[in-house]
């Protein structure tokens, strides 16, 4: 029991003596100083405190943590607190920490006002707008170097990173894909089906896939993918000084590793939308054909009547504006990254949240303009 | 003779927070110039300072009379082009093999063919003692050998000028030696001017022959000089307790 640890002995005047006993290491289970804080209180007439450490067992920074905290106490109270019975060791160890207690400046935490607090947040946003515009700029004179002929373009560089943000997405685009239609196609059967409209779900599949879905979901999938990707590799170039190396170089870094991957994924996106949009169909064909014994050839031949072109470009242009979301987000979190660890992990979980945030508000934006010019 | 590197009244500062101050030194052509100083004292943002990659708060850094932060960035490019910088790390870029790293800026900024580029490549890796490594990437070796690689990199195009930021740091005591060697090496084949940011006494007494000593106290440098100089000949404690790990 902790309190048998300590013992009091005050047959000196003027005079505490602290009997520690048993066993004094951290994982024994230890008092704490408010015991002695509480016999100062009842005898205010203490002006030294001495120790015996004769019945003590064993001791480790346990002990030491104790007496230093003890010493600052009496050190507010005027009370001296002689290390002389204390065991060897513990007396270097105390040294050696109230040393160290000395240099340092605590760390303040000032409290700011509510009005400071929004008045920071509101610049602090002012800020971040200010280097997403300076950052796009960047981005399109990076395109206009590259368009004229001027910028230092890494082919090799670059169709590896197309490989990486679409082919190596497929797997995984395929998956979610083919059970959104296959969800879709089953929310859209249950309705159907009180009114013997089944067919219909090839309508309600293939215009919900190519026109949004197709887009969104791929959109979301990149987000969390290749935009995660393009944060954390920036971001550990960030922290390995590469990106300070091409400083120094007098490359651009955002001509050398942002405009690559932005094309990168403006191409890549289209096509994997329309993949998607096939997966997608296929999942509704799959739910028509084995739960609603919808003949294939019927439900394919009204999806393509459902289907117009118009729906597919509005698709296409989904894509396209989250291809630059993506790849914009994911690189400028990865630039703006702290070098750090933590600092990349924050930059991954920024690119991605900002991305998913910006997609949805693109489509309502994009779903809403379509919505008035009547496509 | 115009100093290469020369440095007035420079302070530096993070938003508010003053890294140093009133610094003012000269380096001349064909030094080995250590900058000196306990960790965090701000030797590595003097660096920043100096390669271009952080403006000071106030003062001027001229290369061979030319200052730099009141140039336009066209011209500030072509300065740095003049620089060759070790980082702590190597900084390689990690998706470029050792070959393909020491060439990027040959193709940038030289007109050899790739033959040719493939040459001085070779050549520059064999330098540091990486010959037959163009093909590995910085994934595949081991950390001293980074940072050779990274020199190789930094030399590609013959710079006048080579930063290093704490070469010694996280390598085993030979290859320290090696690239303190090295360092003299080039300094003296390529006539390059050398600054080495480090805090390695080993290194220190070894390579330089010109020096300041930072303060992190004073936020200010407290002496310049040859380091043996400085060791046999100060006055000021702080130096002398620097320069000896505080054993006097």
């Amino acid at each position: 029991m902790p309190l048998e640890k300590l013992a009091f002995d005050y047959s000196q005047p003027k005079t505490l003596r602290i009997k520690l006993s048993g066993d004094w290491q951290i994982t024994a289970g230890l008092p704490g100083i408010e015991e002695v804080a509480s016999q100062l209180c009842a005898h205010t007439d203490i002006q030294k405190i001495y120790f015996d450490v004769s019945q003590m067992t064993k001791w480790d920074s346990g002990l030491v943590s104790f007496v230093l905290e003890l010493i600052k106490d009496c050190q507010a109270k005027n009370i001296q607190v002689i290390r002389e019975g204390l065991p060897q060791g513990a007396d270097k160890f105390l040294t050696l920490a109230l040393k160290v207690h000395g240099n340092v400046v605590p760390h303040q935490i000032v409290g700011e006002s509510f009005v400071n607090r929004v008045g920071g947040g509101i610049i602090r946003i002012m800020q971040g707008m200010c280097l997403l515009i300076d950052f796009l700029g960047e981005i399109t004179y990076a395109f206009i170097r590259f368009f004229t002929g001027k910028a230092y373009f890494r082919w090799n560089d670059f169709i590896t990173i197309m490989k990486k943000c679409g082919a190596d997405a497929l797997g995984l685009v395929s998956l979610i894909s083919v059970l959104v239609g296959i969800i879709l196609a089953f929310v859209g059967a249950i309705q159907l089906e009180l009114l013997g409209a089944q067919i219909y779900i090839a309508d309600i599949v293939g215009i919900a896939m190519v026109r949004v879905m197709g887009a969104v979901m791929t959109g979301v999938l990149m987000s969390g993918r290749t935009g995660a990707s393009f944060a954390a590799e920036l971001g550990i170039m960030q922290t390995n000084e590469e990106i300070d190396a091409l400083k120094t170089l007098g490359v651009n870094p955002v001509e050398f590793l942002v405009m690559p991957r932005v094309l990168a994924l403006i191409i890549m996106m289209p096509l994997l939308t329309i993949y998607a949009d096939f997966m997608g169909i296929l999942g509704g064909l799959i739910v028509s054909t084995s739960m609603l014994n919808i003949n294939p050839i019927e439900y394919l031949n009204h999806t393509q009547t459902a289907v117009k072109l118009n729906n597919l470009w509005v698709g296409l242009v989904h894509s396209l504006v989250f291809a630059v979301i993506i790849a914009v987000a994911g690189c400028l979190r990865g630039i703006q990254c702290q070098r750090s660890a933590s600092g990349v992990g924050e930059a991954t979980t920024s690119a991605v949240v900002t991305a998913i945030t910006c997609i949805v508000i693109a489509t309502a934006i994009i779903t809403y303009v379509c919505q008035v010019i009547g496509v | 003779m115009l100093p290469v590197i020369e440095v007035r009244n420079l302070d530096l500062n993070y938003d508010d927070f003053v890294v140093m101050r009133n610094l003012n030194f000269s380096v001349q052509k064909g030094d080995i110039f250590v900058v000196m100083g306990g960790s965090g004292c701000g030797k590595s943002t003097l660096l920043k300072a100096l390669i271009g990659l952080k403006e000071p708060a106030t003062g001027d850094i001229l290369y061979k009379g030319q200052d730099f932060w009141k140039q336009d960035n066209i011209e500030q490019q072509k300065m740095m082009r003049r620089f060759g910088v070790l980082y702590q790390s190597g900084a390689l870029w990690s998706s470029l093999t050792l070959g393909e790293n020491v060439a990027l800026p040959l193709e940038l900024y030289s007109d050899l063919d790739a033959e040719q580029v493939r040459e001085v490549v070779a050549l520059k890796l064999a330098l540091v003692g990486l010959a037959g490594y163009a093909d590995f990437y910085p994934s595949e070796i081991s950390g001293g050998m980074c940072k050779r690689a990274g020199l190789a990199r930094a030399i590609a195009l013959d710079p006048d000028i080579i930063f290093f930021d704490e070469p010694s740091s996280g390598l085993d005591p030979l290859c320290a030696r090696m690239l303190d060697d090295l360092i003299i090496q080039l300094r003296d084949t390529l006539g390059a001017t050398i600054v080495v940011v480090t805090h390695e006494l080993a290194s220190i007494f070894a390579i330089g022959n010109n020096s300041i000593l930072l303060d992190s106290e004073s936020k200010t440098m407290i002496a310049m000089g040859d380091p043996k100089d400085l060791l046999n000949n100060s006055q000021d404690h702080r130096v002398i307790q620097f320069l000896t790990r505080g054993e006097k």
